[in-house]
């Protein structure tokens, strides 16, 4: 990518990115376009917007999305009760009704001086109509607000993180005005990478194993829900913290419930997985240690 | 500037709009790019928005960009891991000698080939360079990533990238897990406001309240419920063993779903006869009259089978494949009478379409719409059940 006049985003020390969602990122900032990342759970999509504004040295303005959440919230809330209250018991003159206006988060990354990072976490929690209403706002990045006539304008155009875990299907046309990228689940040695940045200090051989073990799990059909990173770096912690000799890990998968979160995963694990590998590595033990 | 490349992708299905065009245009225009590797990661972020995509995408740039990539990158890859002693090691006598009696140009023609290949044959399978036990180009396990045309991981160029085409498992053609099919039935929705004003919307009030100078101002709204109510019928003949757990995802999906104002699920041997049942043994059944009479036309009614069976099963009276069975009435008059009596049917079938073509299947095609148990066919089986009629 060209450098210049580029917010250039490498990734920060304590979080590993791939090239594409390096790119993604930087074609985001350069066309002041919101960037819409999905992934699995537990792939590292709200920890980006954090590592945004880290490497960027800017401030972070974080929209958590619930289901009752409003998109006018994120703009402006009007307090009309402490207006009330003001009226009947307060000195403040009420007839400036701009000092009961309060910005929402998205009204304030608007108004704030500087270039910040916004991140609208789990936008698809929201109503269906919510990424919708906000189609307009984030295209000219300004509202208007009809109580006080007054336009807010952005600033700086901010750089504009939204997380989806696909619970809901957005909206063709909030679609069309967004950078995508799909957060894919690392593979080994990019696994290694993440690990090493959490656990410096982790032995080879413990590490090698603990991935072995994971990914040979992730690899059963049966379960509803698949281990994830965020469960992996758990259940490393656990292994190093009982001291679990290295050479057990892979064989017996101990603390499994730190990694398999569904009660029928755990049991399907247990009374069904784990008994065909003893089966077979019984069958197999003048061979060697089962793959 | 690459217009074509535009058409080539709407040829591949993938949705791009003129909008998003002129914003990778933007970005081009912009000069952030200085390579194709870059170009890649680029129009995707704009253009594709859903990793069900990327795989036509994949396919789509390699079909424009062919033959733009310098070739003899790949060719001294091909050539190292040639010329890699452990690499060859691995293989059997019978590929060395494949291998041996190919010259260079042969080789990378006969690769050209499997690519070429590949992206005609989507629904190919396993078959994939690198990693096909039979392929010369590459041993699975034994060399992790097969001859991974260029490098480790992000370093490799965007048509290898394009060739390895990893996203293959996101198409939305093919895959199926309990969340995907949750997220397709929350579609399944009819929000109604039902019953009197007799909620007491809170902030509303406040709010009115206040802007009232305090002068107390109520405001009602009616309760918002979801409308919807789904009967769930599946086949658990022989037949359908090899998708057992496809229809058992289905279930649990449709069974934890809170939303549903009703739900209820029968179980029936290849065709609906004059009970179904409660269990998959078909030990407690209900009689199929009993049902309609009592569940109101406006179920939403998903039957999931392969329609596949003896013709007699389904258009004979006593055609049930359980000789006690005794069915007074034919099949396919049963699914007639649902057909009539519910507004909203569909039939989903966990075989591909190309398995279609047998008479019992066309005959309830026709009675039922058809649609195929994939997160494609899911969606459009939804939409046909929540359209007015």
């Amino acid at each position: 990518m060209n450098k210049d006049g580029f917010d250039q985003f490498k990734g920060s020390q304590d979080y590993v990115t791939s090239e594409a969602l390096r790119n993604a990122v930087n074609v985001a900032i350069a066309l002041g376009r919101p960037l819409l990342v999905r992934g699995e759970p537990g792939t590292g999509k709200t920890l980006l917007a954090h590592s945004i504004a880290r490497d960027l040295n800017k401030k972070l303005i974080v929209w958590n999305i619930k289901s009752t959440t409003k998109a006018q919230e994120g703009l402006y809330v009007y307090d009309t009760v402490q207006r009330l209250n003001d009226s009947r018991f307060g000195d403040k003159d009420v007839s400036d009704i701009k000092q009961y206006i309060k910005l929402g988060k998205l009204g304030q990354a608007f108004a704030a001086e500087e270039k910040v990072v916004l991140l609208i976490d789990e936008v698809d929690k929201a109503d269906l109509e919510f990424p919708n209403d906000l189609l307009n706002e984030l295209d000219e990045m300004s509202f208007y607000i009809p109580e006080t006539y007054e336009t807010i304008n952005a600033v700086q155009r901010p750089i504009v993180v939204i997380t989806s875990n696909a619970e809901k299907e957005l909206p063709d046309a909030f679609l069309r005005r967004c950078i995508f990228h799909y957060i894919e689940f690392p593979d080994p040695s990019l696994m290694e990478e993440i690990v090493n940045v959490h656990f410096p200090k982790i032995k080879n051989n413990l590490l090698h194993e603990a991935l072995t073990a994971f990914y040979s799990l992730r690899r059963i059909d049966n379960l509803r829900k698949k281990p994830s990173t965020s469960e992996l770096i758990d259940w490393i912690q656990v292994l190093i913290a009982s001291a679990t000799p290295h050479e057990d890990i892979s064989r017996q998968v101990p603390f499994a419930g730190t990694l398999l979160k569904k009660e029928t995963d755990y049991d399907y694990f247990v009374n069904t997985y784990m008994k065909k590998r003893q089966a077979s590595s019984a069958a197999a033990n003048t061979s060697g240690p089962p793959q | 500037m690459f217009t074509d490349f535009f058409y080539t992708l709407k040829e591949k299905k993938v949705p791009v709009s003129i909008t998003e065009w002129m914003a990778l245009m933007e970005a081009l225009s912009k000069g952030y790019i200085s390579n194709l590797n870059d170009f890649y990661y680029l129009a995707r972020a704009i253009l594709v928005k859903s990793e069900a995509y990327y795989d036509q995408y994949d396919v789509a740039f390699q079909e424009y960009f062919k033959g733009i990539e310098a070739p003899p990158e790949i060719a001294e890859q091909i050539l190292s891991w040639l010329r890699d002693p452990i690499n060859k090691m691995l293989l059997s006598d019978e590929e060395r000698a494949l291998l041996d009696s190919m010259a260079l140009d042969e080789l990378l023609e006969e690769l050209e080939k499997r690519l070429k290949e590949q992206t005609e044959q989507h629904d190919g399978g396993d078959y994939w360079i690198g990693r096909g036990g039979t392929s010369p180009f590459g041993h699975s396990g034994e060399h992790p990533g097969g001859i991974r045309m260029g490098g480790s991981g992000g370093g490799g160029s965007a048509m290898q990238i394009a060739e390895q085409r990893q996203f293959r498992n996101y198409r939305s053609d093919l895959t199926l897990d309990v969340r995907q099919i949750e997220v397709a039935l929350k579609g399944l929705r009819r929000l109604d406001h039902t019953g009197p004003e007799d909620q007491l919307d809170l902030d509303k009030t406040i709010d009115a309240t206040c802007r009232n100078a305090g002068e107390l101002e109520f405001i009602w709204t009616r309760d918002r419920k979801n409308a919807v109510k789904l009967l769930l019928l599946m086949d658990a003949g022989g037949s359908m063993e090899p998708f057992a757990h496809l229809c058992s995802l289905l279930f649990s999906a449709a069974h934890s779903s809170t939303h549903f104002k009703d739900f209820q699920y029968y179980y029936f041997h290849n065709c609906v006869y004059d009970a179904l049942y409660k269990d998959i043994e078909r030990r407690d059944g209900v009689g199929t009259d009993h049902i309609l009479r009592t569940l109101e036309p406006d179920y939403k009614v998903i039957l999931v089978g392969d329609a596949w069976m003896a013709t007699s099963e389904l258009i004979d009276m006593y055609g049930a494949i359980y000789y006690y069975e005794r069915n007074h009435k034919a099949g396919i008059v049963r699914l007639k009478q649902i057909a009539e009596h519910f507004t909203h049917c569909v039939w989903l079938n966990p075989e591909p379409p190309r398995y279609w073509n047998h008479p019992t299947v066309l005959t309830i095609g026709k009675v039922l719409p058809m649609f195929e148990l994939t997160l494609d066919g899911l969606h459009q089986a939804i939409k046909k059940l929540i359209v007015k009629r």
